[in-house]
Order: structure tokens, then sequence, then C-alpha cells
């Protein structure tokens, strides 16, 4: 136990200056995935089933291969977003900072792997 | 992590049943949380048995007569009893209000009386509030100006004024910030809806003069931006005033200045 003043409790370390570029990038990701997801299941759904030189050959234009670019790109960033605030309203301490730096390799990690399929298809 | 469970000293317990008052037709029972620093057991839910017959129509009504006819060791807070001094908040039938403004008519079945949630307990139905206190006090809630004091007022225009209002009304209950998850998980770092809605009424008042230092003081991940728009805050205010949309406005203005 401290003795700390219940003005030195609350005003703790002070204001990061931080967080108004992070609250617009997630409204502005948000936005984007509005648009995305739906033209994203649109486009996937409709060769759904198909064989692989189909989908091979339908990825190759350029609407459906960019509307998945930047779906897989745009949706583990908002992933990414979203799941660090969760991890820092429930946890605290390292637990927190290690639960930060995983999610961050696995959204990145996803996002370059859908990156990858989809431009190794498209190309 | 975060603590989902209640140490072991904490766990409610079942309490005492006081008798029926004798010859009573209308009688409701009223569960109300109990516990005593004192006497070192854990917290319990004592049963009372009130006389509607012979009771005003308010919860805080209830109280006080338990108080009065029953028990003299119910411990809780009141004063105006008439919704301004937000002295008398607490959780009743699983909302946060003010007991002298709450209709006992407006509970159904049993009536269940608990402390704030998510705030240290004093005693009874009587939570600490300091910390709560000190961030209010934390977001400067006066008037700051740099300009000399004019010989005879600050002057306001209608307009300006009218953005006061849904504001200034703001009792200080807390019972926003203790319904309020994100200010449960951390309200050590998160100012919560109170505090905020009082920042936000002098962020918007148009005869301050530290609007900029004010943003500043707010712009953080956990002060401002733990608030995830969960709305509890204006589901539950008794004076029926909205924080979050405070809240929302002061993020509109971080965003106006940023981008």
């Amino acid at each position: 136990m401290a003795y700390l003043t219940d003005r030195k409790r609350a005003h703790g370390l002070g204001a990061s200056h931080s967080g108004t570029k992070a609250h617009w990038r997630m409204s502005l990701s948000s936005v984007a995935l509005v648009l995305l997801v739906p033209l994203f299941v649109f486009t996937f759904g409709a060769i759904l089933g198909s064989s692989y030189e189909e989908v091979v050959i339908y990825y190759q234009r350029p609407l459906p291969a960019v509307i998945a670019l930047l779906t897989f790109l745009v949706g583990f960033w908002h992933f990414r977003a979203g799941a660090k605030i969760m991890i820092e309203d429930y946890s605290r301490g390292l637990s927190r900072k290690a639960l930060l730096a995983g999610l961050t390799c696995l959204s990145y990690g996803l996002a370059a792997i859908g990156a990858f399929a989809v431009i190794r298809l498209a190309l | 992590m975060v603590q989902l469970k209640l140490p072991k000293n904490s766990r409610i317990t079942h309490g005492k049943t006081w008798p029926k008052p004798e010859g009573a037709k209308n009688v409701r029972k009223v569960q109300v949380y109990r516990w005593n620093p004192d006497d070192g057991k854990n917290p319990r839910v004592d049963t009372y048995f009130v006389d509607m017959d012979s009771c005003g129509p308010m919860v805080l009504d209830a109280l006080i007569k338990i108080k009065n006819e029953i028990d003299p060791t119910l411990t809780f807070r009141r004063s105006c009893r008439e919704g301004i001094c937000g002295s008398c908040a607490m959780n009743i039938d699983g909302r946060n209000t003010l007991a002298c403004t709450y209709g006992l008519d407006e509970i159904q079945g049993d009536i269940k009386i608990y402390p704030l949630p998510h705030m240290p307990v004093v005693k009874d139905l009587i939570p600490d509030l300091t910390h709560f206190y000190a961030q209010h006090a934390s977001i400067r809630p006066w008037l700051e100006t740099e300009t000399n004091t004019p010989a005879k007022e600050w002057r306001q225009s209608i307009e300006d004024r009218k953005k006061l209002d849904g504001l200034y009304e703001c009792i200080m209950c807390a019972s926003c910030s203790t319904a309020c998850p994100s200010y449960w998980w951390n309200g050590d770092r998160y100012l919560g809806p109170a505090a905020l809605l009082h920042a936000y009424r002098w962020i918007v008042d148009s005869r301050d003069e530290a609007t900029g230092e004010r943003l500043d003081d707010l712009e953080d991940e956990f002060k401002l931006y733990r608030c995830h728009t969960i709305m509890n805050c204006a589901k539950t205010c008794p004076k029926g005033l909205n924080p979050a949309k405070a809240i929302a406005s002061i993020k509109h203005m971080m965003v106006e200045r940023a981008v």
C-alpha cells in the first residue's frame, strides 16, 4: 500500500496524448468494412465450389482480387485494433504486453498470408 | 487478468430475516445488502418486511422506515429527498438510481437493494466515492480564463448557454460511472461517464479559455477512449442525462483538431 493522495491516484501518470488517431482509424476501417465485406462475400460466393482452375482465372481479374486483398488487409487491421482494446480492458501488466505482442504477430501474420494467397492467385 | 469473482471475504451470505410487522396486511419484502467493517464477517443480505400502508411511496421512505422502526443499524446516505443531492444513489432492483426518486410501485416482486456496484463499501449501502470525486476534481470543474475578469460578468449568448443544457444538471450521484463495465475494469485510469460529462460541460462552455488544455488532458487511451459506447450510463442516469453523448462529443472534438 502506498500513501498517495486521492488526486495523485486520479492523475496517475497523466495523459499519454494518444488514442485519437487510433479512434479515427478504427472508425475509417469500420466504414471500409461495411463496404468491403458484402463485396467480398458477393465475389467470393460467386466462385465458391468451382474448380481450382476456374478460381485462378476468376482471381486473375482485378476486381475480385483487389476486393479480397483489401478485405484481408483492412479486416485483419481492424481485428487487431478491436482485440487490442479487449486485451487492454481485461488484462494487466506483463500479460497485457505479451498478449498485445502475440496479437500483433497473429493479425499481421494472417493478413500477410491472405495477401500472399491472393497475390499468388492473381499474378 | 481482471478479477471476475469476488474475493472470499466479499462474497455475500444469507443474512437475518426480521419478523413481519404485527397486524399489517399490505407487506412487502425488502432485501438489503449489509456489511459492517467492524465485525470481520462477510457481507450478507438481510430481509425486512415493510408495512406499505404506513410507508411513503419511495424506496428511500422504505429504508428510513426500516431504520426508524426495525433496524437502527442499517446505514445509508441520504439528504435532500428530492433528487438534487445525489447522496442516496444505490442499486435498486438491479438498477443504479436514487432511492429518493425511485418509486416502490416501480418494482415488481421483492425489493432488492445493494450499494453502487464495483466500489469499495464503507458500510452497508455506503460506497467509498473518494476516487470518483478525485477524478471529478482532476478535470478542473471550474471556469478557466486568461483574459482579465470583466467588470460586470462573463457574457454568454443564449445559444451558447443552451449547449450546457443536459450537462450542468449532473448531480454527481455516481450511478452512471458505477454502471459502466469499462469503469468497473479500468476505473483506476478511465475517468468514467460522470467525470467526462463534467469535462465536456467545461470544454463546451463558450466562456472557458482552456479548451485546448482540457482536450490535451483527456487525450489518452484510458482516460477517454475506454468508453466503448455501451450506453449503460445513459440508461441508468436518474436525471435523464446522456453522458455517452457528451463523451462522443469530446471524441468528435479530438478528431476535429487532429484530422
